[in-house]
């Protein structure tokens, strides 16, 4: 039983972690559009097509 | 929405419908569209071209992901000049945020249809070179767009969309959306602390209830509560905060709000757990706090996005008005044009308005000839023609071709304010059923408070270890949130319902009575009837239609009279000159064409005999000198979808009346054509006052509609007017609802989601009472612990609000509505 006295201290620990974690995507805007994800999934094709008119490093820059 | 995978017009209709827009394609026409190696067809240059440029650019996919077909595109593709408003920097400075070259805007995007839609815009503005990022919001049909500016321009961006058949004009975010925005950002945290809170104690709080007796030993319990009680505390402190500070307000205003037993509840609870903790007492209650707190936020948060869904009909139209304009300040002498910010201009400045653009104020045509979407305005869904002095609603969407306006009205003096004070108004106004489930959630928290003191009292004598929690769960259990937020709810969602669909309530009992109306009132000219003289039916005696029509309106060349207007109106070559014309007052015209003498006027007149005619109908006969040539039927002609209004209405069991000034000939007529049993003519104001009273004193609800201006008082009689109007004096219509869709039909529409509202709201109430009676004598007697009364509560609040939002979602017509 000793181990809960490391264990618990470290659950809060990971616990005030994770509600940092949770506030810096609420102000990062990660909750705005909570439908579109959903079906963007779907409609994600794998090969995008390349635009000749665009450097490499802009393509690159989009996929992020 | 199901996803459907392939919504590709199968290719046998594919014959005769395009490819694109799934429009029949015109017969004789071809604009092929180059899909997957095969000639597809397009109904008209403009789907060709959009269809094109999706191809092209490596979009196709579109037509495999699409589950709903896009609107036709307007030919508006190369107005590239209008979009370069957008560019200049006094435009940009109120929607576009700037470091740099590198510029940020928020756009506006109509046409969306389905996800697929969001798929082809985001990949489309992503090739462009230049643009930054593309982000399409999928909930709002708003894209967030950063692009560097010295490489691409936003008119650039904006033609980009349109290339694709969509429409993208910038908004400027305004100050409601940053504080909903902020708001719900709020919302979202408090919640997520509450969430993680609940989880965490309750992994703390499990191991407590399961541990056999001696297998934990008191520092570990000890440990444990304190961590609990670490968590716990900005759950209380910041995710319940709300519900203090309610409560608090509530008691400063000596009223018992619902947030006072939430507050209590919580507080108490959460005080005494912290002395266990301290004391060594014997139970904790902190899993039960941080999980109460955790669901009535969830439900809270829920509430508030089914408001603000709600409420968005209102603010779209705000938003409409565009930025710029192009003013002309020489005309007509130069049509110099100049860039003019669109909360500059003033009455009297004349403005250009290309197709595709938005008006941005009232006014009337100068100058061209144009169809005009009004449909967010007006509901109305066919585009309105619009020529010299046709007037101009601000924030109307021009569609086809170019457009001198004379601006007349201005910011808060424009129709679309005066609406949207309307619907302020109509929301600010509490119904009266409303203001009662207020009253009673009132005097139910008092009892509440009442009955948890005696809770609290016998069972301190009885269990004096169990009184607290016991107290804690009547005090949570209860939920006066399903009274109060029961009717609220509703209205709200019916209100925003009701205006997409054209129909404005503008008071708060509107639609309550329009519920329960018993007997509809019409008026016949301009509610039933358009209002307007017209030719109805012709009737040829020698030659035809065209030349009859012609010499008619040479005949009529100068009059002014109704007749004259609208035989004038009906002849499409007026061609002829007459000679020797001759006005003989009631009763015709005569004079002489090509050296021929005719006469047009009265059967009298003419000394003819008239053929059978609907009685309703003013004849006028043309006669040369060998006899009659034709005669012509003019009347007020219905409006479409009269006959369908009557119909659904008797079939909801509303008695119809038709009480009109016009000739009782002509009203009885006009009622037996339409099936309305009571109908009565050549009634003064009056007249219509005093029948109206008479149908109330029989115990009738009076539904009186008119259009706004000569029935005022009898609309102010009626329990519940409803204004047919045109828009244009919608904002000063003294009426109840005003009908801005020139959709007679949606009057009917109207009275069947007013009648589910009511039913909805007595359901609310129903369940709340029901569950109330059923819950707090079971927590009373200590069956409910106080996460469960947590839990019961917000499914009681979430069960009353998800039962409201059932209003605004259309029944029928699975494709009709967008989707949101």
């Amino acid at each position: 039983m000793d181990i809960l006295y490391l264990l618990i201290p470290i659950s809060l620990v990971l616990v005030a972690f994770i509600a940092l974690i949770l506030l810096w995507a609420v102000r990062n805007g990660q909750f705005e559009d909570m439908e579109g994800p959903a079906y963007r999934i779907l409609m994600d094709d794998d090969s995008p097509v390349s635009n000749p008119e665009k450097s490499d490093d802009e393509q690159k820059k989009e996929a992020n | 929405m199901a996803v459907m995978p392939n919504a590709v017009p199968p290719s046998r209709p594919a014959a005769e419908r395009c490819f694109h827009c799934g429009e029949a394609v015109p017969t004789g026409t071809t604009y092929p569209i180059r899909f997957a190696d095969q000639d597809r067809p397009a109904c008209c240059r403009g789907c060709q071209a959009v269809a094109q440029t999706i191809i092209d650019s490596g979009n196709a996919d579109y037509y495999r992901l699409r589950t709903d077909l896009p609107k036709t595109p307007e030919a508006a593709l190369d107005e590239l000049k209008q979009l370069k408003l957008y560019d200049l920097p006094e435009v940009q400075q109120s929607f576009v945020k700037s470091e740099g070259d590198v510029r940020e805007a928020n756009l506006i995007l109509e046409g969306i249809v389905c996800a697929a839609c969001i798929w082809l815009n985001e990949r489309h503005l992503r090739q462009l070179p230049g643009v930054l990022a593309a982000d399409i919001n999928f909930s709002t049909h708003r894209a967030r767009v950063r692009w560097d500016n010295s490489r691409i321009e936003l008119s650039h961006i904006l033609q980009a969309v349109q290339e694709i058949g969509y429409l993208a004009y910038p908004f400027d975010t305004g100050r409601q959306e940053a504080l909903f925005r902020k708001e719900r950002e709020t919302a979202i945290r408090r919640l997520a602390i509450a969430g993680l809170g609940m989880m965490q104690v309750m992994m703390y709080a499990i191991p407590l209830y399961m541990a056999r007796a001696n297998t934990m030993t008191s520092d570990v319990q000890a440990l444990m509560r304190a961590a609990s009680m670490l968590l716990t505390t900005p759950v209380v402190f910041y995710s319940a905060w709300p519900f203090f500070l309610g409560a608090w307000r509530d008691l400063r205003l000596r009223r018992a709000g619902m947030d006072v037993p939430v507050a209590l509840g919580v507080g108490a609870a959460y005080a005494a757990s912290i002395y266990a903790t301290f004391s060594g007492g014997s139970v904790v209650y902190f899993d039960s706090v941080t999980m109460f707190v955790f669901f009535l936020l969830t439900g809270r948060f829920l509430e508030m996005n089914a408001r603000k869904r709600s409420a968005e009909a209102a603010e779209s139209l705000v938003k409409l008005i565009p930025a710029a304009a192009i003013r002309l300040p020489n005309w007509p002498d130069s049509r110099e044009e100049e860039i003019a910010a669109a909360a500059k201009l003033v009455p009297g400045d004349h403005v250009l308005v290309g197709p595709g653009e938005g008006f941005p104020a009232d006014g009337s045509v100068a100058e061209g000839e144009s169809s005009v979407d009004e449909s967010l305005l007006t509901g109305e869904s066919h585009p309105v023609r619009k020529r010299h002095g046709s007037p101009i609603i601000g924030g109307a969407i021009n569609l086809s071709s170019p457009l001198v306006v004379m601006v007349e009205k201005i910011g808060a003096d424009t129709v679309l304010s005066g609406i949207v004070r309307l619907l302020d108004r109509a929301l600010a106004e509490k119904p009266r059923l409303a203001l009662a489930a207020d009253r009673v959630a009132g005097w139910f928290v008092l009892g509440l408070l009442v009955i948890a003191t005696t809770v609290a009292v016998y069972w301190f004598f009885v269990a004096p270890e169990r009184a607290l929690w016991i107290t804690v769960s009547v005090l949570v259990v209860s939920c006066p949130c399903a009274l109060g937020l029961a009717t609220p709810v509703a209205l709200t969602a019916a209100m925003g319902r009701l205006t997409r669909m054209g129909l404005l309530a503008t008071r708060g009992h509107a639609l309550e009575t329009l519920a329960r109306a018993t007997d509809f009132v019409f008026d016949k000219t301009g509610t039933l009837t358009t209002g307007e003289f017209r030719l109805i039916t012709t009737h040829i005696v020698r030659g035809d239609r065209e030349t009859a029509l012609a010499l008619a309106a040479s005949l009529e060349q100068g009059a002014t009279h109704p007749v004259a207007v609208a035989i004038r109106a009906a002849a499409e070559h007026p061609g002829h000159s007459a000679s020797q014309l001759r006005y003989l007052a009631g009763q015709g015209i005569e004079g002489v064409i090509d050296g021929h003498p005719y006469r047009l006027g009265s059967p009298a007149f003419i000394v003819a005999e008239p053929p059978p005619l609907p009685a309703d109908l003013t004849l006028v006969g043309l006669a040369d000198q060998a006899g009659v040539i034709a005669w012509f039927g003019l009347g007020d002609e219905l409006r479409a979808q009269s006959a369908e209004l009557v119909d659904s209405l008797k079939a909801m069991g509303v008695r119809l009346h038709l009480f009109s000034g016009d000739r009782s000939a002509n009203a009885l007529a006009l009622a037996g054509r339409l099936g309305i049993d009571d109908a009565r003519g050549g009634m003064l104001p009056e007249n219509k006052l005093d029948a109206v009273k008479a149908l109330q004193q029989t115990g009738a609800i009076v539904a009186m509609t008119g259009d706004g201006v000569n029935d005022a008082p009898v609309l102010a009689q009626a329990q519940v007017s409803i204004a047919i109007d045109q828009g244009a004096e919608a904002a000063q219509a003294a009426a109840d609802m005003v009908l801005l869709s020139s959709e007679l039909s949606r009057l009917a529409d109207g009275v069947a989601i007013a009648r589910k509202t009511q039913g909805i709201i007595q359901q609310n109430l129903a369940w709340a009472v029901l569950y109330n009676v059923a819950a707090i004598p079971a927590a009373a007697l200590g069956y409910v612990t106080p996460w469960m009364a947590g839990i019961g509560m917000s499914l009681s609040s979430l069960l009353v609000v998800l039962n409201a939002l059932r209003i605004s979602r259309p029944s029928q017509k699975p494709n009709a509505g967008r989707l949101r």
